[in-house]
């Protein structure tokens, strides 16, 4: 029982951490329809930064300013490596997507000369507590929670205010939206601004919890994100989280099956076959809405 | 028809740069007193061979992607397939206890190269037929199982469209990495182990009685192979097959409006991709001199993905002159950039372990970004007319 | 215009994360180059590699040694500890007297990226660069795939730490001067059984590792052949969640938890047996040797064995020697993850350096084919223990040191010599 709760524990708290870089996944897609490959990335750089300015700044100081920088590398990104490429075929952006990826892992090679970094501890995230008699990290509680207030806070934007509805426009119809007078370039900024910022609030909960960082740190995470942004419906925010929460809690059940079954090896391989039978099944996924062109 | 015209001398210059390759490795010892880059050992034959390997990879990604408009990343989940089985079917029965020393020798315990060894002896001229033979016939088996696979992966995914299709592929890569790095299928796969002790391109020189290399075939080998496949796959495209496959490309519909059978081509297309995919792959573990799956990840395929872009997507010349320059520059010409440097005293700043990759991103990201054409565009270099006017191809552009 | 912009923000992009690095570029050191490392002073701080014996060849000749070592890739850590040593080494003994005549000897490095398909072209540079042996590789992956080009070449080369027992076997070129990776397994499931009567145990290792799985196979053999019970789990490339598999060895009851992972993820892993109380203890290969699993696990409960090469406290003059190199010269101290702990790997390396310098006086010249020759007859007494060679090329070896991380204070304590089942 004890371990079955523990189990169930840890898949929320990486479902948590899969759904805040999934939101940034459907919300770039949604409107650009780009697998944003770099995104993962950004995570992991917004990790690093996290490091070298905790190392000369307080804590304070360093958790927003952690933000406030990868949202600017978000948001130089995109300016910088899709915005040229706004009227060249899909492939072409996706590519340019994969050149930044491959782009900030070899700087962030170059910058922690290669050595795996830690993360700083965090006061009180850092700390353990017991739950049902399973100790664990405060920051496993904390991340369903502040996640579920993000999406909220999230929706709320999408569907109440100007910038959302401008959103929304776009996502359904880029080319009219335009002609409505939507400033396209500014909107697709904002979902920028917005993935990235949650990007890198979830590398502050998620290294907090797995403090060791690689430059190949954010590839793993942001495939898994993005299959989970596919999972429940790629536009969806609330099919992100539920799709995120789905793959986490599936992922760790399946390493903790029994070890005789030897399956544990197949946690990732199991995200992406469920990728590929989502994919052929029921393309628009859990929430997705319904026949557009994307299959 | 003009190709036909053209296909004799277009096979002469062929030949005349197969053999430019033989001399070109055996200059050394026939001419004493060459610079040091011309030795067998330098690192110039080592480039030769790996962009020899990755440009078949990289005509076979274009064709699917280029050709074809299938946005699919499954390039290193096919090498993988056929790097294993040329490994599996290659080891000599004698090494297998050796190589699979965790699992008590392997599940199969035979090998082609034995297998012709017992028709045509195994040593001298008769064991020399036997691994060529062996070796081919294993080979041309690596392309089959990866084309196999591909048909199956196919028939689910190949319904899907760009980035989608793109993210299948990937997940199907990743899973296959895992299943064969299974240590219940060591008998077989070798767990994670690699496979060692096949017949690699070194392999193919011809020794004397002593020992001696007589004549230096290794740098040949993997270039007449991936000729002979590059070949095959231009016939393919300038057949009725190839524009069918680039009216898929320029507009689906269309093209099924035309009487193209969308799902069939698309199949062929893959599978045939697939194919010289795993022939590469195979090159690939007699590159490396084993076969484990660690090595076919996702950045392999990343890698392969921009060398097509660098070489023009759409472009069998362009493919292959990106990848001598992509290869031939991350693994020696930049390779100056990893270390400190000292100009006089002055230190040059910036200079360390990894600043080779950095300065190589950027130069790929600058080439993607303005450069989108790549080198060649959709162009093809005319092997005859270097200097004439240039063979432009008539379809617009290749999206 | 536009583009040139946008070029330029490119460049910023790059740029401006390799400005937020705390490493500030190595200054100084730039003097020391040529004089002082020739007169063998410690001091040559940052003239390490080339820098040094280029402006020094011109007073004599030059023999230089490869470095086949990762400085990118998952294995860079330990890949650069182990370079490390070597360049002390050469700074502490960087010439070599031949027949009489004095040689400079010169480092040449080559990065194989961690990575097999890497490996083969960084073995060819360094062939290329007419080395006249090579040292390395961390890993056993890229010593095999490098393996081939160094044969080809006829160049010997000498593996440091490379365990798997395929990368000496079928080439008669490499040779090795650590144990292997069954007889590490060996001393360790003795280890388990001896000190905790272990019944029942716990493998973790990534999966498609040839270094992790081969560990744990060993061990399983080991350990079951005594009659203990094991289970045994693969964590997918790139995992970062460790806990359930933490948890699931909780649950099971396991007396220890054998982990032969690489540095990252056993860095990810002592921190979450950390935060999950996890008191079973740990039991590590060589790999766990680092600092920075070390630090992981300062301040916790938890308990670690490691088996490794060097026990800090060896050999006194190696250890202050080096401890002094890695103080006065930032590079070394970056490489060595930022303290001045001392690493077995860095030991090897150290070992590494001058079995090659016995080696070539041996030959009697920087001639390749000539050194290969004299290795299987070279025996040197080094840091780690004595070295010599069997008919293999392996490095005959019959013990190892078990060390345990002392958490309190952050350092590893000497636990015993341990020998293994003698089989």
């Amino acid at each position: 029982m004890e371990y079955i709760i523990s189990v169930l524990l840890s898949g929320v708290s990486v479902g948590g951490q899969y759904a805040l870089i999934a939101i940034g996944y459907t919300l770039v897609y949604g409107i650009l329809r780009l697998i944003n490959f770099a995104h993962g990335d950004v995570f992991m750089v917004a990790g690093l930064m996290g490091i070298y300015l905790a190392a000369v700044l307080p804590i304070t100081l360093s958790l927003p300013l952690v933000i406030i920088l990868t949202v600017l590398l978000g948001f130089a990104i995109e300016r910088v490596a899709y915005k040229p490429l706004r009227e060249a075929p899909r492939m072409s952006v996706m590519i340019s997507a994969i050149g930044v990826s491959y782009l900030l892992q070899n700087t962030a090679t170059y910058v922690t000369g290669g050595q795996p970094m830690t993360y700083p501890t965090i006061p009180f995230l850092s700390g353990t507590v017991d739950v049902a008699g399973t100790q664990t990290k405060w920051v496993v509680i904390i991340t369903p929670i502040l996640v579920l207030a993000l999406v909220f806070a999230l929706t709320q934007l999408i569907n109440r205010t100007k910038v959302g509805m401008a959103m929304r426009a776009v996502s359904k119809d880029f080319e009219t939206s335009r002609l409505m007078g939507i400033k396209i370039n500014s909107v697709i900024s904002v979902t920028f601004i917005i993935g990235s910022a949650l990007a890198g609030i979830g590398s502050i909960l998620f290294f907090t919890n797995y403090p060791a960082i690689t430059p190949m740190s954010g590839a793993m995470p942001g495939l898994k994100a993005f299959v989970a942004a596919v999972f429940g419906g790629i536009g969806s925010i609330p099919g992100a989280v539920i799709g995120a929460f789905i793959i986490g809690i599936a992922e760790t059940i399946i390493k903790g099956l029994p070890s005789s079954w030897d399956v544990s090896v197949f946690s990732d391989a199991f995200t992406f076959a469920l990728l590929i039978i989502i994919l052929v099944f029921k393309p628009q996924g859990l929430f997705g809405e319904a026949a557009t062109d994307k299959v | 028809m003009k190709e036909n015209k053209r296909f004799f001398p277009t096979l002469a210059g062929i030949a005349l740069l197969l053999i430019f390759v033989i001399l070109l490795e055996n200059i050394s010892a026939a001419v004493p007193g060459l610079p040091d880059v011309f030795q067998p050992t330098s690192p110039l034959f080592t480039v030769l061979k790996k962009a020899a390997v990755y440009s078949l990879v990289a005509v076979s990604m274009n064709l699917l992607n280029g050709f074809t408009g299938l946005f699919s990343l499954g390039q290193a989940g096919f090498m993988l397939l056929g790097a294993y089985t040329y490994a599996i079917l290659t080891v000599p029965a004698a090494q297998k206890d050796q190589v699979y020393y965790l699992f008590g020798g392997c599940a199969f315990e035979f090998s082609f190269v034995d297998m012709f060894g017992m028709v045509f002896g195994n040593s001298g001229v008769g064991g020399a037929v036997s691994m060529v033979l062996g070796c081919l016939l294993a080979i041309i088996l690596a392309g089959v199982v990866a084309g196999f696979f591909a048909f199956l992966i196919g028939f689910p995914v190949l319904r899907l469209k760009s980035d989608y299709l793109a993210i299948a592929t990937l997940g199907f890569a990743e899973i296959l990495r895992a299943i064969f790095q299974w240590q219940k299928l060591g008998p077989i796969t070798n767990g994670a182990n690699m496979i060692k002790g096949f017949p690699t391109f070194s392999s193919f020189n011809i020794t004397g009685p002593s020992g001696n290399v007589i004549l230096r075939l290794s740098t040949f080998i993997p270039f007449f192979i991936t000729t002979v496949c590059i070949v095959l796959i231009v016939l393919l495209i300038n057949s009725s097959y190839g524009r069918a496959f680039k009216s898929i490309r320029d507009d689906e519909v269309a093209a099924e409006a035309m009487g193209i059978g969308l799902f069939r081509h698309k199949t062929l297309s893959f599978v045939i991709s697939s194919f010289f995919a795993g022939v590469g792959g195979a090159l690939f573990a007699m590159y490396v001199a084993n076969a484990q799956a660690k090595a076919f990840t996702s950045t392999m395929t990343y890698e392969i993905l921009l060398i097509v872009v660098i070489g023009g997507i759409g472009s069998v010349s362009g493919s292959v002159i990106a990848t001598f320059l992509y290869v031939a520059c991350s693994e020696w010409w930049l390779r100056f950039l990893d270390s400190e440097m000292y100009f006089g005293s002055f230190k040059i700043p910036l200079l360390r372990n990894g600043f080779r990759m950095v300065v190589f991103s950027v130069v790929i990201m600058v080439i993607v970004l303005f450069f989108s054409n790549g080198i060649m565009g959709n162009r093809e270099i005319d092997l005859l007319k270097p200097f004439g006017k240039k063979n432009k191809k008539k379809e617009g552009h290749t999206h | 215009m536009k583009k040139i912009l946008a070029c330029l923000m490119t460049g910023v992009m790059a740029f401006s994360l390799v400005a937020c690095s705390t490493t500030p570029p190595a200054t100084g050191g730039t003097d020391a180059a040529g004089g002082q490392a020739a007169e063998g002073s410690a001091e040559a701080g940052g003239a390490t590699d080339g820098a040094a014996a280029d402006s020094a060849a011109a007073a004599g000749d030059t023999i230089r040694i490869g470095v086949f070592e990762p400085s990118t890739g998952d294995s860079a850590s330990g890949g650069k500890k182990e370079t490390l040593g070597m360049q002390f080494a050469n700074s502490e003994t960087p010439t070599v007297e031949v027949g009489g005549k004095t040689y400079n000897v010169e480092l040449v490095m080559a990065d194989n990226g961690s990575s097999a398909d890497k490996a083969p072209s960084a073995a060819s540079e360094l062939v290329g660069k007419n080395v006249s042996l090579v040292l390395g590789s961390y890993g056993s992956g890229v010593s095999m795939a490098g393996g081939p080009k160094f044969e080809e070449a006829g160049l010997a080369a000498i593996g440091v730490t490379c365990t798997n027992p395929n990368v000496t076997a079928g080439n008669d070129y490499y040779f090795r001067i650590c144990f292997l990776d069954n007889f590490q397994a060996d001393v360790l499931a003795n280890f388990a059984m001896e000190k905790f009567s272990a019944k029942k145990a716990y493998c973790l290792g990534e999966n498609g590792n040839e270094y992790d799985q081969g560990l744990v196979a060993f061990f399983t053999q080991v350990f079951e052949g005594a009659g203990g019970e094991v289970i045994s789990d693969s964590f997918p490339t790139n995992n970062s969640d460790f806990t359930s598999y933490l948890n699931k060895a909780k649950s099971e009851g396991v007396d220890v938890i054998f982990t032969p992972v690489s540095i990252a993820y056993a860095k990810q892993i002592m921190e979450q047996a950390a935060s999950l109380g996890i008191d079973i203890p740990f039991l590590g290969s060589d790999t766990l040797d680092d600092n920075m699993v070390l630090e992981a696990t300062k301040d916790t409960n938890l308990q670690l064995y490691v088996s490794t090469f060097y026990q800090e406290g060896g050999s006194e003059t190696f250890d202050k020697g080096i401890k002094d190199y890695i103080n006065n010269n930032s590079d070394a101290m970056t490489a060595n993850g930022g303290n001045d702990t001392i690493s077995a790997v860095t030991a090897m390396g150290y070992d590494a350096y001058y079995v090659a310098l016995e080696a070539i006086k041996a030959a009697g010249s920087g001639d390749k084919a000539a050194i290969k020759a004299a290795i299987p007859s070279v025996k040197w007494d080094g840091v780690s223990g004595s070295i010599a060679f069997n008919e293999v090329g392996d490095a005959v070896r019959d013990t190892a040191y078990i060390k345990t991380a002392d958490t309190a204070n952050g350092t590893w304590a000497f636990e015993k010599v341990q020998s293994g089942s003698g089989k």
